[in-house]
């Protein structure tokens, strides 16, 4: 591991040590146990998506799209649901399907960067416009209902006293990080963003590992949809996962990931999701006005990466 | 051979110009939120209801941004129409291209958000004061009085600040009711369920839930079950979203009331620009030309009258 990425892993952690201080200091209320599994909880549909957004943004790419995915993906859950019954079988079913046409659609982004030599952004905004089009189109503009209790019942459910959202999403974390980070695929990933050039003459299949990127990408979106469907056990066409893309690239870039590629950890991305939710969280629970609660998080999002690089360049 | 194609364009436009005799063109905003997609079934469903009168051609546009609907009139009025209904995405911006449209002839209807000229034919809206007040004095009148509320409003916007301000209008004559908190819920079902999840937390005592929307309204309904907090507290929504409707309905002891703010108004602007355009006047009124402004009333639903709310195919 390089010295340097170490040093922007602790000093995101640093930025969020303060933050939680602070918001403590001023609201007591935000230290309740109840309070930090909230802020876990409504981090973790975000932070599973972000923590795709890495493996693609450190491969070089980018996915603008991840945003109305969710609500396809989201949609597609609910109506494989309420068509197969309310049944436990049918929830798994439902769900192992979403998850598949994430993959695939993920896929096929890919292919497009890759294959169609056709720049990430290009292709992901495309598929942006097309998945909240068709998401709309099935639904006429309204909502997809859930009428299954036992698919809306996952994402409210509680584990040892931990919401599901919050256990997944830790899970996705720590087996997203070894991936990245100690196989020979991870490896590769940062070797074709850092330099894709070295990267071919070094053997390494670049368009192969390039799509797998995108691939878990859509896997991410596909699980973050599942767990925010069945928590609202509803997805609106027109408002569900308005601005996700946004969100999680700034997760992974407040975490340390570079824009260019070629650098990031998925830990850095995680602490940049829970900063995200913290400042959320901390706007509520201080009563910030509402029109300046865009200053406030502007502030915090700047100060935190301005800290992470001062200690950087130490 | 150029001059019979000219000749045939000529009288492929004479014949459609004469199959239709009126054109209407809808601009509206694209569904971006629960009401907004309200908005768009109603227009649908307003054209709809004149599919077979083939006096009458309608265009409807649907737009993401200012910018893009000043583009989509400008086409509306290139292609040529006879009447214009839009509901302006932004007042400002909008405004050069509506009065445009007026000075061209168009009949031009402005639909809820207000243009800042007066060169429109009528104006048609919904009434945001009473929508604030009435939630406010409700709420006053079940608290007795006394207790702790809190707001969950919209996206910031001069809509949403006259709400508001209503609201707290109506809780003034009350100094032992206490706002605990003012917080955005952005119109949408999840923020509004975080929000409350999060003031959960911090107050162990919420006596009454104003959301600015029935959408957000249903997050909060979430968050209270999973907190198991949904008893003896007072919810009020508003706009009339038929999930609400449905628990009125029933009888739901959680929700009881409602208050409209239709975004059917876009059917029934349609509905004006095809009376005027055929020179009818509206039923009962001495006057032969149509009202330049209609401030719809913001009526209440509750349990016996839900029923006439009630759109089961309705998207919202």
């Amino acid at each position: 591991m390089h010295l340097r990425d170490i040093l922007s892993k602790y000093g995101i952690l640093f930025a969020l040590i303060v933050l939680v201080l602070i918001a403590g200091i001023l609201s007591p209320a935000f230290l309740k146990v109840e309070n930090i599994t909230n802020i876990f909880w409504q981090t973790s549909y975000i932070g599973i998506i972000a923590v795709g957004m890495t493996f693609i943004m450190i491969g070089g790419g980018i996915d603008l799209s991840v945003g109305s995915f969710a609500a396809l993906m989201g949609a597609l859950a609910i109506q494989t649901v309420n068509a197969l019954g309310d049944t436990t079988s049918s929830v798994i079913l439902s769900i192992l399907i979403t998850i598949a046409v994430g993959a695939l659609l993920g896929a096929g982004s890919g292919l497009l960067v890759t294959k169609g030599r056709i720049p990430p952004f290009v292709v992901t905004l495309g598929a942006m416009a097309i998945y909240r089009s068709l998401v709309l189109n099935f639904a006429n503009g309204g909502v997809y209902m859930s009428r299954s209790s036992k698919y809306s019942s996952i994402g409210m459910m509680r584990v040892l006293g931990l919401p599901v959202p919050m256990i997944v999403f830790l899970i996705y974390v720590v087996v997203a990080s070894i991936i990245l980070e100690r196989t020979k695929f991870g490896r590769y990933v940062y070797a074709i963003g850092a330099n894709e050039t070295a990267a071919l003459y070094s053997a390494i299949n670049v368009d192969r590992i390039r799509t797998a990127t995108y691939v878990i990408g859509g896997i991410s979106v596909s699980i973050s949809a599942v767990l925010l469907s069945s928590m609202m056990s509803s997805v609106s066409s027109s408002s569900t996962g308005n601005g996700f893309e946004l969100d999680a690239i700034a997760a992974a870039v407040i975490g340390g990931t570079s824009l260019s590629g070629g650098r990031g950890t998925i830990l850095g991305t995680f602490l940049g999701a829970l900063v995200l939710g913290v400042i959320n969280n901390m706007l509520v629970m201080l009563n910030v006005a509402v029109y300046l609660q865009g200053l406030v998080k502007g502030l915090i999002i700047i100060s935190a990466v301005f800290i992470q690089n001062l200690r950087t360049n130490d | 051979m150029k001059k019979v194609l000219v000749f045939v364009l000529v009288l492929l436009s004479l014949v459609t110009f004469a199959a239709a005799k009126y054109r209407i063109g809808v601009a509206i905003p694209a569904a971006d939120h629960g009401w907004t997609g309200g908005m768009v079934w109603w227009a649908q469903y307003a054209i709809k209801q004149y599919a077979k009168d083939s006096t009458l051609e309608f265009t409807l546009v649907t737009a993401r941004e200012p910018s893009e609907q000043v583009a989509q009139v400008q086409t509306l009025l290139a292609k040529g129409i006879d009447a214009l209904v839009i509901n302006p995405y932004e007042s400002a911006p909008l405004t050069p291209i509506c009065v445009e449209a007026f000075r061209k002839g168009v009949y031009t209807v402005i639909v809820d958000r207000g243009i800042e000229s007066e060169e429109y034919n009528t104006y048609i809206a919904g009434d945001n004061y009473m929508y604030g007040y009435l939630a406010g004095k409700y709420i006053a009148d079940k608290l007795k009085g006394k207790g702790n509320v809190v707001i969950i409003e919209g996206i910031p916007c001069s809509i949403n600040t006259e709400r508001v301000e209503a609201f707290k209008d109506a809780l003034k004559p009350y100094p032992n009711i206490k706002i605990l908190a003012q917080q955005p819920g952005n119109w949408s079902r999840e923020t509004a369920f975080q929000v409350m999840q999060t003031l959960l937390t911090k107050f162990p005592q919420i006596d009454a839930v104003w959301t600015g929307d029935d959408d957000m309204l249903q997050g909060v309904i979430l968050a209270l079950q999973q907190a198991k907090r949904d008893k003896n507290i007072v919810l009020v929504g508003g706009a009339g979203q038929k999930e609400i409707l449905k628990m009125i309905m029933d009888g739901n002891p959680l929700v009881q009331i409602d208050f409209t703010y239709p975004p059917n108004m876009i059917a029934t602007a349609i509905n004006l620009a095809v009376m005027q355009l055929k020179g009818q006047n509206l039923n009962g009124f001495y006057q032969k030309g149509m009202p330049r402004k209609i401030i719809l009333s913001t009526e209440t639903i509750t349990k016996e009258n839900a029923k006439d709310y009630y759109f089961p195919d309705s998207v919202f």
